[in-house]
């Protein structure tokens, strides 16, 4: 159910986005594409989706600046430096810590293929303590790739984990080109429903309208979700979308400047 | 030892709501008892230890004990990556329990051997390595893994403590089994779980060794050992477990950093020399593992 308005969440967003910019600018750092990709996917769970006690696992590690942003600006990370990003001595390096420092991040990612094992383990365990949370668990592309993946997805759909959601920012490029040149994931939405998921489809993931729609599709569903948000990497920064390098690359001054005002320009 | 084990975690689940026992679809003939008194805290993850690692992070990030179970080698390779970051860098409270460990699968082969499994995890952060020294052992071995929160990992194998031996006493990390604390020995031989039974029926012969089990790595209190090396100056280690990595290599390097002199003679797993494979028995032996390479060793150690 959508608990804040859309004005709001564009509003986060373009809050978000901003801070996130500046961290990887100050950083000098690289990541900031696939940043781009979820951030609407992380907006709208940490601004409007996920209830305090629920979880939310970032598989997609490389992606942690749009993470430690929205759980940071949404209140959750309150004990987190933002400045500190990348910094020596940082409590928020380039991947989630694995420290447990923070409440808001259960694990530290960055090998894809871990996130939805450790959501499954999450979800499962409500069985045995009689909490009551749902685990949303972001997965990327390259996550898809991996085997472990699906070991975790036979698991979450044998033992119908209802209150397990897997997103899947679908932006169609991994490390090291297209995926469709590299190691084509297929029919991704087949898939995830022959292992047994209730798959719905954004078909716009970066558009908060669309992200809705496709949560609101699969409320009611007896096993584990799977929603595949069809997003563009480095959405909202007209030189960065839909390119391999923008995985990598860090923005000079000029490239900063130009993305800070296409973001404020965005709807 | 897994029926030792399988009756531990019966009694020890039943006591324990926090407790649940996973399995990669392993224990028959051996598990059915715990599947049945556990109930749905029994689990079957099925062939796919990776998601059973990071799934068992999952359930201890939330407070419960889970314990995942399968032959060795699956335990520990097959999910090394989910063991290294999921468990030991967030210092999760997960055990894992490996059958078989060695050559303990005998002739089902390579796949079945555990020879590096101490190396691999022995060296990850907040990891213990038990292993037992006999059956009578493991509960200890499993009392002692479970009381302190944090990764752990228990290598069960094969080994009964000898009837005719005086009483082994409780689980302890390191254990003299032979030769007088007191008196000067000759050797100071250190064993690493169930192999160092095969020496056993020596040390009536050569009463001038002091025996140790270590039944954990990383050992905490060496002591003893150090000790008894004041005097002897020369470390038998024996260990079915490859040469790099093991007991071996932790003990000599804990005691040349005390800068007592040693000669080290460290008799380990030798792979498969020739492509040839048989029973545990027969791999100790082309190992130099069996009584008689062991004793050919102490003699020509002892000079005698």
């Amino acid at each position: 159910m959508m608990r804040g308005s859309l004005a709001s969440l564009n509003a986060a967003r373009r809050e978000c986005a901003l801070e996130m910019l500046k961290m990887y600018r100050r950083a000098n750092a690289g990541h900031i594409g696939s940043s781009l990709s979820c951030l609407e996917i992380l907006v709208d769970l940490c601004f409007n989706r996920a209830r305090p006690e629920d979880h939310v696992i970032l598989s997609k590690g490389h992606a942690a600046a749009a993470l430690y942003t929205t759980l940071k600006l949404s209140g959750r990370l309150e004990e987190a430096e933002l400045d500190s990003f990348y910094r020596e001595g940082t409590s928020l390096p380039a991947h989630p810590p694995c420290s447990r420092v923070f409440a808001a991040i259960p694990f530290g990612t960055g090998s894809l293929g871990h996130g939805l094992s450790l959501g499954v383990g999450l979800a499962l365990s409500n069985r045995y303590t009689g909490r009551a949370f749902d685990t949303y668990v972001v997965l990327s592309d390259g996550d898809c790739n991996e085997g472990s993946t699906w070991e975790g997805a036979a698991f979450a759909a044998h033992h119908r984990l209802s209150n397990l959601v897997a997103i899947v920012d679908v932006n169609s490029i991994q490390g090291f080109g297209r995926c469709e040149d590299v190691l084509d994931n297929g029919r991704l939405a087949e898939k995830w429903r022959s292992f047994g998921f209730a798959v719905t489809e954004a078909e716009d993931g970066n558009s908060f309208a669309s992200l809705e729609r496709a949560f609101a599709q699969g409320v009611g569903a007896a096993g584990p979700r799977c929603i595949l948000a069809r997003t563009v990497k480095g959405h909202g920064v007209s030189y960065m979308e839909d390119t391999v390098a923008w995985h990598y690359l860090p923005m000079s001054e000029d490239q900063y400047d130009q993305a800070v005002r296409e973001t404020l320009a965005l709807a | 030892m897994r029926r030792e084990f399988a009756q531990w975690a019966e009694t020890a689940g039943v006591a324990d709501p926090a407790f649940l026992f996973l399995t990669g679809d392993l224990g028959f003939d051996a598990l059915e008892r715990v599947r049945e008194k556990l109930g749905p805290r029994f689990i079957n993850a099925g062939v796919s230890e990776q998601n059973m690692i990071s799934m068992a992070a999952g359930l201890a990030q939330q407070g419960l004990k889970p314990l995942c179970y399968s032959i060795a080698p699956f335990a520990v390779f097959r999910a090394y990556e989910q063991i290294r970051i999921d468990l030991a860098l967030h210092n999760l409270n997960v055990k894992i329990v490996g059958n078989g460990g060695g050559y303990g699968y005998g002739i089902m082969g390579a796949t079945h051997h555990a020879l590096e499994d101490i190396a691999v995890l022995s060296v990850l952060p907040n990891f213990r390595c038990l292993v037992p020294l006999c059956n009578a052992d493991v509960p200890g071995a499993c009392a002692s893994l479970m009381e302190q929160p944090g990764p752990g990992y228990l290598r069960l194998g094969f080994g009964a403590w000898p009837a005719q031996a005086a009483p082994l006493g409780p689980f302890q990390p390191l254990r003299r089994i032979a030769g007088a604390p007191g008196r000067p020995g000759r050797l100071t031989v250190v064993g690493l779980g169930p192999i160092l039974l095969n020496v056993l029926p020596l040390a009536a012969e050569y009463p001038d060794m002091d025996v140790f089990a270590a039944a954990e790595i990383p050992l905490g209190d060496l002591a003893p050992v150090l000790a008894s090396l004041q005097h002897s100056r020369k470390l038998l280690v024996i260990e079915e477990h490859a040469p790099r990595g093991g007991l071996g290599e932790y003990l000599a390097a804990a005691v040349a950093r005390t800068g007592t002199p040693f000669q080290l003679c460290h008799h380990h797993a030798a792979g498969y020399p020739g492509g040839l494979y048989g029973s545990q028995s027969y791999h100790q032996k082309a190992s130099g593992l069996d009584t008689a390479s062991l004793k050919g060793s102490i003699a020509r150690i002892l000079g005698s």
